[in-house]
């Protein structure tokens, strides 16, 4: 079938009814210079539970992501018009506070980023730039951040060797812990798993579903399977635009668009 | 329907469903040629019928295992995923129908021995004609993916019990008025209750249908007729 079906530019965006919505995106456009790359972006994504962005290259999602804690304005020309509410407060308003906004709203990049330091000050160094604690208690925040991203006990007896000496698994748990040590409320992991073997990557995976008792998450990811996985919501993008949202089990199970449809199902193209 | 960017998975999904209408194929002629073993008392049909039953368990196990084959290495999702469960689903309705319909046939064999019973063969023969038309009717909807059909075998399943219902009263008259039908009557009465069972397959594959193509299981009731609770 070669030509364009009658629903072939549906669009379909459940409401979340039954939960608080932590982060609200509402009418979302975003530029990089002249290109147009979110285009009227609205997205709900709701408090303590996982929320997935599916798409192919290049649709907007990790855009999506970076808006999400202003990230993107590390980088000369880009924009964002439209509203981001965290809790009711829109984050994309002029002279808001971006270093507690970043406390707020942690990352994980795909590729690990470990500092060359230690790995007890790896976890440590956001806490410090935030807040003052003493000894114990850093030593508490350290173990609990570890404990919570899963990599406790494979490095509580050698703290004080580098970052850098763990496998890449490790390392992006070590990103993780050193993401929630700031105790964020939200999350964002832009493909955390992509440099990744599969026990790595199932650990990760085990991390964010544990991990979401206390936070919100939202995950960019290419694998669709881990979307399945670990998300209870999951959000398709497709050039810019958000095509269709929903709960997860909906999703893979009979998806409401046809592009989600022939995406989830591998007939993309 | 868009290909699969995986051509070899179209193919794999494809020959799941060329083998279940093949299955449905052979399972419909069962049931026709069971019945006509027991009114055309045709000894040599019901001993063919019997032995191609083999046939169907083969075919329901190689679906399955092409079922499971594609679930464990493609993962399917959404329509992929609400085909393959179906054939897995229909394959073992189809199966019970064949078990249905051996059943019939090795009454035909012991029912040609005994003095023909004409008035009731043929209400069975129109019970048989019935729901066979059913089994036909729900094989066609899966090839055609026709909702319209499926639902029309679904909504349709109380005729058949009414015909089950009228073979029962018109057996048990039989029975009191001669005793000497008695067992050939029995036999009938398992004749007839299989094919009300064939009917009811037929039934749960129209709402397998219905389920592939729409992804929504059935909750309201179907209109019912149940002979024990009158």
């Amino acid at each position: 079938m070669n030509t364009l079906a009658p629903d072939a530019f549906d669009v379909s965006v459940a409401r979340i009814d039954n939960r608080k919505v932590k982060l609200a995106v509402q009418e979302l456009d975003f530029y990089y210079g002249k290109t147009h790359s979110l285009k009227g972006v609205t997205i709900p994504f709701a408090e303590k539970a996982v929320t997935a962005l599916i798409g192919p290259s290049g649709c907007g999602k990790s855009t999506l992501l970076r808006t999400m804690n202003r990230m993107f304005e590390l980088y000369p020309g880009q924009k964002a018009t439209g509203k981001i509410l965290l809790d009711g407060e829109d984050i994309l308003r002029p002279g808001l506070d971006l270093t507690r906004l970043r406390a707020r709203v942690g990352m994980v990049f795909q590729k690990p980023t470990p500092f060359p330091m230690s790995i007890y000050d790896n976890v440590a160094f956001g806490v410090r730039l935030s807040e003052r604690l003493s000894k114990p208690d850093m030593d508490a925040r350290v173990e609990d951040s570890l404990r919570r991203s899963a990599l406790w006990d494979e490095v509580k007896d050698k703290l004080n060797t580098s970052g850098l000496g763990l496998s890449g698994g490790q390392q992006q748990r070590l990103c993780v812990a050193r993401g929630i040590a700031v105790r964020p409320e939200v999350l964002l992991l832009d493909e955390p798993t992509s440099a990744l073997d599969p026990i790595s990557s199932a650990k990760l995976e085990e991390t964010v579903t544990q991990l979401k008792a206390d936070y919100t998450i939202v995950i960019v990811t290419h694998n669709l399977g881990q979307a399945a996985r670990v998300s209870d919501y999951t959000g398709f993008m497709y050039l810019g635009e958000l095509v269709e949202f929903g709960e997860t089990a909906g999703m893979f199970t009979k998806p409401a668009t046809k592009r989600a449809s022939d995406y989830v199902t591998g007939r993309f193209g | 329907m868009v290909e699969h960017i995986h051509r070899a998975y179209d193919d794999e999904l494809e020959s799941l469903t060329a083998e279940l209408s093949r299955m449905g194929g052979l399972a419909e002629v069962e049931v026709v040629d069971s019945i006509r073993a027991i009114t055309r008392r045709d000894v040599a049909l019901a001993q063919a019928v019997i032995g191609r039953d083999a046939r169907l368990d083969e075919i329901e196990i190689d679906i399955e295992r092409r079922a499971i084959r594609l679930i464990a290495l493609r993962q399917p999702v959404a329509d992929d995923l609400r085909r393959t469960i179906s054939a897995l689903k229909i394959s073992m309705n189809l199966e019970r129908c064949g078990d249905l319909a051996k059943n019939i046939a090795k009454r035909a064999l012991v029912i040609a021995q005994t003095d023909p019973l004409t008035p009731v063969t043929r209400s069975i023969e129109r019970m048989g004609e019935l729901v066979a038309g059913r089994l036909k009717d729900v094989l066609d909807a899966f090839a055609a993916r026709d909702m319209d059909r499926a639902r029309v075998v679904w909504q349709r399943d109380q005729e058949v019990d009414e015909h089950y219902d009228s073979i029962f009263r018109e057996l048990l008259t039989y029975m009191m008025g001669d005793p000497r039908t008695i067992a050939s009557s029995a036999h009938l009465l398992f004749v007839a209750k299989n094919l009300e069972r064939i009917g009811d397959h037929a039934t749960n594959i129209a709402e397998i249908i219905m389920y592939e193509i729409t992804g929504e299981q059935l909750t309201d009731q179907r209109p019912k007729l149940d002979s024990l609770e009158r």
